[in-house]
């Protein structure tokens, strides 16, 4: 495979653009690998072109159900940001948010990071208290943010609603500089590419529907391709994980599935030029401009369990009354498309990257609406995990059991409740 | 749009009500000490694909807890009761009269 730089699309744009290489291969799947990883979403293809280029392991497979990206890979509103508070999710976010800066390069693939900053907007002084307690936990941490106060938020997004007539009142806001937006689909393809490159199968259209055992061990799994051998597998199914870990044995696990739905309005001339959102205690929303134009954004999950990938109307009504709220400008757009993605919403809101009670079988889940940020460190320490059978330093939190142990880590304080995280 | 018939109020849209979580856990007794149970209780989930047992809290109307059964891939729903027992047994005697 061919890398893209300028002088291949010099070459191939004089050439008629006949010449490009297809991205990734389309390989039968092989008797057996060394590891499977189980999900061809962001985290499963991070995981693999990890595990090829940082441990040296090239025979893996990735098995997917469907299409590469077709799960929340390719639904998500694409927010990247570091602004975390708990002990657990601050260096692994962190972590995340150092490798999405490095990403395009690494990949050789342009995943469009644009680094446009993530304002958090507060509207009361107790919203102000506690994201002020973030951002100087953030600060601990060596992580950027910065405090805004009305009139810098104003200069920075003039067009939200400063007026008296407003519905909420615009106190400052929380600011990330680092923050931004990706390309979700370019992350999907340019880890396919480049795992493919290093030698990793990726098998599309074939569902795992079993785990093959002997002697009490995990051994393989069965898939509508026939059985697959490996020493490893992983697990990174994201909003079906419980429906998985029911076939390999692990049981119940503290994982609700429940949809968010996303809306992306018609194409606008540049409108917005970081990502807006507010949350607690006044509905959530988060808004960004896609470098086509169009609005995207989106709101609460709708709030029962589903593994229906359709949403329901009264959340459109919520999140177009949050969007009138702050930016009233909005009002007469029209929105183009509407869909929604099935979540794995965990107890506290925090993620899973371990190894599991079952040899050989190990867990990336856990991601609620959320994950997509991760997709970097999620693939960077699920291969560590899985490569050495122990996890890094950065996901040594991050473990199924924690609920047992009273580790939770819970960044809203809401409790084991899935639908409130 | 999802409609749960009230056992109490008839037919209503669902955001009338409050989603309460999975109605087939079952809590040990208060003065149970044994920790493995408390923890399976209150933090893992069968979380189906397919029949779910759920509780709704109807808060914009009689403000009764019931009991639903809801499909979580098709999102039908099937049988609906009050979630106490006691009224279960008044509704049933009283031919459950619906607005
Ligand atoms: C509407 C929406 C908005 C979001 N917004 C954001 C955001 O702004 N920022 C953010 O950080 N996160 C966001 N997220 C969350 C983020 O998209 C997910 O947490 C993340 O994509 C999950 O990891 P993944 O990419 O591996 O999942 P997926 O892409 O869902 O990958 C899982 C894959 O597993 C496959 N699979 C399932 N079962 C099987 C099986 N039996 N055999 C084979 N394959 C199987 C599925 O087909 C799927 O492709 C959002 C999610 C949604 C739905
Ligand atoms: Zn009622």
């Amino acid at each position: 495979m061919s890398r893209y730089s300028v002088f291949s699309i010099l070459k191939n744009g004089l050439r008629g653009n006949q010449g490009w290489e297809k991205a990734w291969g389309t390989p039968q799947p092989k008797p057996s690998y060394d590891v499977i990883i189980i999900g061809g979403g962001g985290h499963g293809l991070a995981t693999a072109y990890y595990l090829a280029k940082i441990h040296g392991i090239t025979n893996v497979a990735v098995i997917e159900k469907g299409w590469l990206g077709g799960g929340n890979a390719g639904r998500n509103t694409t927010i990247v940001r570091s602004n975390y508070f708990q002990e657990g999710n601050t260096a692994f976010y962190e972590k995340s948010l150092q490798l999405w800066e490095g990403l395009s390069q690494e990949l050789n693939y342009n995943v469009m990071f644009s680094q446009r900053g993530h304002l958090n907007l507060f509207f009361t002084p107790g919203q102000r208290d506690s994201q002020a307690r973030q951002y100087n936990t953030m600060r601990l941490n060596g992580i950027d943010g910065q405090m805004l106060s009305r009139d810098e938020v104003q200069k920075f997004v003039p067009h939200l609603n400063y007026g008296s007539d407003a519905r909420l009142e615009i106190l400052g806001g929380f600011f990330q500089p680092r923050a931004g937006t990706a390309r979700h689909d370019a992350v999907n393809w340019g880890y396919a590419r480049a795992a493919s490159k290093l030698g990793v199968d990726i098998i599309q259209n074939c569902e795992v529907t079993g785990f093959i055992e002997k002697a009490g061990e995990v051994i393989g799994v069965e898939t509508s391709q026939g059985e697959i051998l490996a020493d490893k597998i992983g697990m990174a199914v994201a909003g079906h994980t419980s429906v998985l870990a029911e076939k390999a044995g692990l049981g119940d696990l503290p994982i609700e599935s429940h949809k968010l739905q996303a809306f992306v309005s018609e194409p606008l001339k540049p409108l917005l030029d970081t990502v807006v959102v507010y949350g607690a205690g006044h509905g959530h929303f988060y808004i960004s401009q896609s470098d086509k134009g169009g609005m995207v954004f989106g709101g609460n999950i709708d709030a029962y369990n589903s593994y229906a990938q359709k949403g329901n109307l009264p959340i459109y009504s919520d999140v177009a009354s949050c969007a009138m709220n702050v930016m009233p400008s909005l009002g007469r757009v029209k929105l183009l498309r509407q869909w929604a993605g099935i979540m794995d919403m965990s107890m506290d809101g925090s993620p899973f990257i371990c190894k599991t009670d079952r040899k050989g079988v190990y867990l990336n889940a856990g991601w609620c609406y959320g994950g997509f940020k991760a997709t970097p460190a999620s693939g960077w320490c699920f291969a560590h995990t899985i490569a050495n059978d122990e996890p890094h330093e950065i996901n040594r939190l991050l473990t199924l059991n924690r609920f047992k142990y009273g580790r939770h880590i819970d960044e809203s304080g809401s409790g084991p409740v899935p639908n409130r995280h | 749009m999802l409609r749960i018939d009230c056992p109490f109020c008839g037919k209503r849209d669902y955001d009338e009500f409050t989603y309460e979580g999975d109605a087939s856990v079952v809590y040990p007794a208060i003065d149970n000490h044994d920790e493995e149970a408390w923890y399976r209780a209150v933090f893992l989930r069968k979380n189906p694909r397919g029949p779910h047992l759920e509780y709704w809290y109807h808060a914009q109307g009689c403000r009764m807890w019931l009991k639903v059964e809801r499909d979580t891939l098709t999102h039908e729903i099937g049988k609906i009761e009050p979630a106490h027992d006691g009224y279960v047994k008044m509704v049933k005697a009283s031919g459950a009269k619906k607005s």
